[in-house]
């Protein structure tokens, strides 16, 4: 049996620094090359000695998909490729393409410059490794070599966020990345086709969530930010600078203007209209609903928000401020918390998820008093609100993309342990297909049915079809093929065995078996052989028995009857073929046992 | 395997071919040669138009008819809204078409005549730019043809069109001619498509596959490649091999093929785009610089985008650069704002730019410092304060039967110093210009069609080596226009069957199917014992259940219920030697064989006491018994033992 061999190095029973090694068909595939968030040191790269102890992976590895440009997906992107060492083919969308150097540079200013990390890439890094990337289309299919196959379906989760279809000879993989089953205020749903894959390997990071209705999370989110900006505190709301902020951004846009609310919205990132550039141009890739009126109304033009200075910090009443970067684990959104965090009016609202070991996380988590590198302590006293806009399917979801795809299998990854192992229960339950959840370093091995393409003679198809149509309709019967299949170099034929032995240039050589016995029967004998057919028809109700000229035939098995009229001894003569030893020697034994 | 050809303009082509039970319609082409015999539409009462003689061909004294036709110079006019020539609808019935394939926006417009009210039922695919750009142009003309209701529809002409003077004469099957479609229509009917990538694999009811690959000619263009388990047709529309705004061509897909349908090759053989576009600029610069309008007739995507960008480039640099562009359509704002939104369909230069990101065309920026200004209509709020002369306007419909192109020429024909330039080929200038004359301003003829010329259709065609080549026959005589230019046509050579095609013919294809496709799975593959008959080829039977589902062919294990179905069938060959048989019969104690050769190398051989009989010939051997079946058996083995099986 042919076999799939799944090994996560990251994300495997964990949300963040996405990294699968899938090997199908002989080839080896890297699904994304994230990077960990709550991590300072190696651990925030996925161990690529698993691959290889030293040297470039270009060798072990065919190629490498990203499905989208969040950093825990593609921020060990640079590394592998140009420090560990890789030069092979890079695929994503072409949103991703555009957006992903971008974040990369960003965190890369953030780690080395703020944090004074030793040991990162370089800019340049970051261009030469995108240099590698081959942009994709979607639902394009992308040969990669002469039998490997990739195939891009819409995923939701951000602009230009893909799901893999992956194809080597009979075997296929999907890879979901991050996906969302339900449109939202930019994106639309997921989709994908009835693909019948052997293994879906999808993303598990709301598990154990049904989400409620998004109109409900959303009246929720903007009563939240409308009651703290009447008591004149300030919001501050840690995004990604692309993706779940350009809803917030429209949510709040059409809120103020609705509400006719003064107070000033910034969005701290100079960022902001370059992304909204993006969103722009990608509009293909975005909801239905924004494409039909981008030509009227770009939804991207905001009138009510505005860049944000570092200055107004410390501007005095309220304001709602959006910064990167989104799990305050750097940047301005870690530095406006340190100010905002001591008093009580103020409210912080979460719209992600936080990965273990990042400031958000610990907030979330209840931490009334967080302590920083230099000893700083910060007391936690504003409102800390979390609310899951981050646009991930939901247990429902997942279920709902399983029935999409009909996997044969299919693995959890990116999700945190205890979920995952309830999720695979109900999915184990729900569609009876088996379910895998391997931590990371821990390989499954999934065998896959065999499904091997031969050509076949279309005189031999045709008699098949011939021969079942002449046939009264009876729904149980099952149609038969028989042929000889002709392996010939590297080709693989099915015919008739004449044509077979034509194509090998031999000659084939008939056995034939004639039996006689003698029955006593009064009569003509032309009675004698109807009587035999009625016989026979009555024991061989799956065959089709035939009589004509008076001889019976039931596949090549000839029955003859002769003797006087008036004699009642009558011999009876079955002939067959080799071929049809056991039909023969079975008539003949009905026959034996009806005359005596 | 068929081919129908339904359309008389191979620049608008529209195909049935029919192969593996399944009808694909190539290309929805709309012939719009009719126009030119029609007047234009205005709507602003043209005095000059409306005082133009009657015409009644000579001896006809029809009332009917009276009104009808009018004439200006020697030609003759219908004066009736104007009308199409839609796909030849006698050879086949649109409802048994399974599906319509869309190589680019301007091989769509029948689609409406297809597919509504005639009971299709298929589905339609055309690239997302396709799409898009072609329900642009749809609309566009339902506008321009619905802004200037007429009173009266002539019908009677339509019977005496033999004996009117050339070129009315040669109108092409005007009693087909049909009305526009209205925008309920064009809806419907593009609803109907489905949104394909290039190199996306789309299964047909099993039996067949297509690809779009990218042809280079416009936005979103493909050439479509049909293929089953071991036949490959490649349809190739409108394709460009120079380097303009929209993706590359892919050649490589289009390789190898056993049919290779080409058609839509360019319109203006003998003269070259490039050069065309220089004429053009200098034309443009010498007439601002006189003070003079320049009229640019256009369809509103296209080559119109590379123009853009072209001229003003040229024209700051000719100084002229003061002089404003208008962009007039009503569908002007939307071809813009799409053209910067289908990065992915692009060049990679434009491509690239996007990810910096800046608009890939540089009109965006030209349409933000006012260097080009868009409007719907001539009408539009706005035009008359913005309006600037002399000034560069494009604006459709290139046919100058209908749309503001009307309006401009009104208003600018009888001053010399304006000029009008023809860039779009599709129509001959002079024709055009027909109803108009005697006009005062200038004409010039830059016809800029990028799609392949003969020279580079016949190099392609020996770069792709297909079997069989199907033209239209006209590809396979010099142009009308110039019968001396015999290198202007598709070569016959001996390595390729040119099959040419005409109007209202069904072509027989010569593609016979000898192989299917079936998938064996696991279990029926784990039994399979291929025996090597000799080195490099070895034969193996296979018995198994056949199952048939969307076409395709799987082959199951059997299971037990079948009783008495030899599951293993093997086959003998070889022959038997009479001496080793005889052998073989003494061994298992038949020791009274009798032998007796009957002549040729047909062998009796007599078993007395167990009454039995064996023939043995070179390719079949008879075993004749009583009811004994231990004889038999012994028999059978004996005679197996001394032949090879598989």
């Amino acid at each position: 049996m042919p076999e799939l061999k799944v090994t996560p190095l990251g994300a495997g029973q964990d949300v963040g620094r996405s990294c699968i090694l899938l090997s199908i068909g002989g080839k080896n595939i890297m699904l994304d090359c994230g990077m960990h968030m709550g991590y300072n040191d190696e651990r925030r790269f996925p161990d690529f000695t698993y691959v290889t102890p030293d040297g470039p992976l270009t060798s072990y590895i065919d190629c490498v998909i990203i499905s989208h440009f969040h950093l825990d997906h593609c921020g060990a992107l640079p590394y592998m490729s140009e420090m560990v060492g890789y030069n092979g083919p890079i695929y994503m969308t072409h949103p991703t393409k555009a957006i992903a150097p971008i974040l990369l540079e960003d965190m890369r200013k953030v780690s080395v410059e703020k944090k004074g990390e030793q040991n990162f890439f370089t800019s340049q890094m970051i261009k030469d490794c995108m240099k590698k990337v081959v942009a994709v289309t979607l639902h394009q299919s992308v040969m990669v070599d002469n039998e490997l196959e990739i195939k891009a379906y819409y995923a939701g989760h951000v602009l230009g966020a893909a799901m893999f279809w992956i194809r080597v000879g009979s075997q296929s993989v999907v890879y979901t990345g991050d996906y969302n089953m339900t449109p939202d205020r930019h994106l639309g749903a997921a989709w994908i086709d009835k693909c019948r894959p052997d293994l879906l390997i999808s993303e598990a990071t709301y598990a154990t969530t049904i989400r409620d209705s998004k109109r409900c999370r959303e009246k929720d989110f903007l009563k939240k930010v409308h009651e703290c900006i009447d008591r004149g505190g300030k919001v501050l709301i840690p995004v990604f600078a692309l993706g779940r902020a350009q809803e917030l951004c429209i949510l709040l846009e059409t809120y103020w203007e609705r509400m006719n609310l003064k107070a000033p919205i910034y969005f701290a990132l100079g960022l902001t209209e370059k992304a909204n550039n993006y969103y722009k141009m990608f509009i293909t890739w975005t909801n239905q609903k924004i494409r039909k009126t981008f030509v009227q109304r770009n939804m991207f033009d905001f009138k009510h928000i505005k860049p944000f200075d570092r200055q107004f910090i410390d501007n005095p009443g309220p304001m709602v401020v959006f910064a990167t970067p989104g799990m305050l684990h750097a940047g301005l959104s870690l530095q406006i918390f340190k100010k905002w965090a001591p008093n009580e009016n103020n409210m912080i609202i979460m719209p992600g998820f936080c990965v273990q070991g990042t400031v958000g996380h610990k907030i979330l988590n209840g931490a009334k008093k967080v302590e920083f590198e230099n000893r700083q302590i910060v007391e936690v006293k504003m409102s800390v609100e979390y609310m899951s806009f981050s646009a991930h399917a939901d247990a429902k979801g997942i279920m709902q993309l399983i029935q999409y795809c009909e996997p044969r299998n299919v693995m959890l990854v990116h999700g945190e342990a205890e979920k995952i192992a309830f999720l695979k229960e109900k999915i184990q339950q729900e569609f009876k297909i088996d379910c895998f959840n391997p931590a990371n370093g821990e390989t499954n091995i999934i065998s896959t049915p065999v499904k091997i393409p031969i050509d076949v003679s279309l005189p031999l198809l045709k008699a098949e079809a011939k021969k079942f149509n002449a046939l009264p309709p009876d729904p149980k019967r099952r149609r038969i093929l028989h042929g000889v299949l002709v392996m010939k170099d590297s080709n693989v034929c099915l015919m008739d065995v004449d044509d077979a032995c034509k194509e090998a240039g031999i000659n084939r050589h008939v056995i034939r078996f004639t039996s006689t016995v003698s029955i006593n029967d009064n009569g003509p004998s032309v009675s004698t052989a109807h009587k035999l057919h009625t016989f026979l028809t009555d024991k061989l109700p799956q065959w089709g028995v035939t009589f004509s000229e008076g001889e019976i035939s039931v596949e090549s098995v000839l029955v003859k009857v002769e003797g006087d009229d008036d004699e009642s001894q009558k011999t009876v003569y079955v002939s067959w073929t080799n071929q049809d030893e056991d039909l023969g020697s079975y008539i003949l034994g009905l026959i034996n046992v009806m005359g005596q | 395997m068929k081919l129908y050809c339904l359309s008389n303009d191979p620049n608008k082509p529209c195909h049935i071919l029919t192969f593996r039970e399944i009808t694909v319609m190539l290309d929805c082409g709309l012939s719009m040669q009719s126009l030119l015999n029609f007047l234009p539409l205005s709507f602003v009462p043209s005095n000059r138009l409306l005082n133009l003689s009657n015409y009644m061909p000579p001896d006809v004294s029809d009332p009917d008819l009276e009104g009808e036709l009018k004439e200006n110079g020697e030609r003759i006019f219908v004066d009736s809204p104007p009308e199409f020539g839609p796909p030849l609808d006698k050879l086949i019935d649109f409802a048994q078409v399974d599906v319509i394939l869309i190589s680019n926006y301007m091989c769509m417009m029948a689609l409406p005549f297809v597919t509504e009210g005639t009971g299709f039922r298929g589905r339609v695919y055309a690239t997302e730019p396709t799409l898009h750009i072609g329900r642009l142009l749809l609309e566009e003309l339902v506008i321009y043809i619905e802004q200037c209701p007429k009173s009266s529809f002539s019908s009677q002409w339509k019977n005496y069109v033999h004996k009117c003077p050339s070129p009315f004469k040669e109108a092409f099957m005007p009693k087909s001619w049909k009305q526009i479609y209205n925008m309920s229509s064009v809806n419907a009917s593009l609803s109907r498509i489905q949104m394909v990538g290039y190199n996306e694999k789309i299964d047909v009811y099993g039996a067949l596959q297509v690809i779009p690959a990218s042809s280079g000619y416009c936005l979103g263009s493909a050439n479509w490649i049909i293929s089953s388990d071991h036949e490959k047709i490649v349809y190739l529309s409108g394709s460009s091999t120079l380097t303009t705004h929209p993706r590359p061509m892919d050649h490589n897909a289009l390789k190898n093929a056993d049919v290779f349908i080409m058609t839509d090759l360019t319109q203006t053989p003998i003269s070259n785009p490039d050069s065309m576009l220089g004429v053009l600029c200098v034309v443009v610069s010498l007439t601002l610089r006189g003070g003079g309008n320049v009229l640019i007739p256009c369809y509103p995507s296209g080559v119109v985008y590379d123009l853009f960008e072209c001229l003003s480039a040229k024209m700051q640099e000719s100084g002229v650069s003061n002089c404003p562009m208008f962009f007039v359509s009503p569908v002007a704002d939307t071809s813009l704002a799409y053209s910067n939104i289908l990065a992915e369909w692009l060049s990679t230069a434009k491509q690239n730019k996007v990810y910096v990101p800046d608009e890939p065309f540089p009109h965006a920026l030209l349409v933000k410092n006012s260097k080009l200004k868009h409007f719907k209509h001539i009408y539009s709020d706005g035009f008359s304060t913005e309006f600037q002369e002399p000034c560069v306007v494009f604006c459709g419909h290139p046919s100058l039967r209908f749309g503001d192109v009307v309006q401009f020429i009104e208003l600018w024909g009888n001053n010399p110093k304006n000029c009008i330039v023809f860039t779009e080929p599709d129509y001959d200038y002079i024709e055009a210009l027909a109803p108009y004359q005697s006009l005062q301003m200038k004409i010039a003829h830059c016809a800029i069609d990028t799609s392949l010329n003969f020279t580079q259709a016949n190099k392609l065609i020996k770069d792709l080596k297909p079997t069989t080549l199907v033209v239209p026959e006209t590809y396979t005589k010099p142009p009308v226009s110039a019968p001396n230019l015999t290198e202007l046509v598709i070569h016959n050579t001996p390595e390729v069957n040119l099959i040419p095609y005409k109007w209202g013919e069904i072509i027989n294809l010569p593609v016979k199917r000898k192989q299917g496709q079936l998938f064996i799975e696991t279990d029926v593959a784990s039994k399979i014992v291929p025996v090597e008959i000799k080195p490099g080829l070895s034969l193996s039977t296979v018995t198994g259940t056949l199952n048939v589902k969307d076409n395709v062919h799987k082959v199951q294990d059997i299971l037990d219920d079948q009783k008495l179905l030899n599951k293993n069938v093997k086959y003998e060959w070889g022959s038997v030697n009479i001496n080793e048989f005889k052998q073989k019969l003494f061994q298992e104690g038949i020791t009274d064989a009798k032998v007796e050769s009957l002549g040729g190398n047909v062998v009796v051989i007599h078993l007395q006491d167990e009454d039995a009989l064996i023939q043995l010939e070179d390719n079949n051997t008879h075993v004749v018994c009583n009811g004994d079946e231990a004889l038999r058996t012994k028999l059978r083995n004996i005679v197996m033992q001394c032949l090879k099986t598989f």
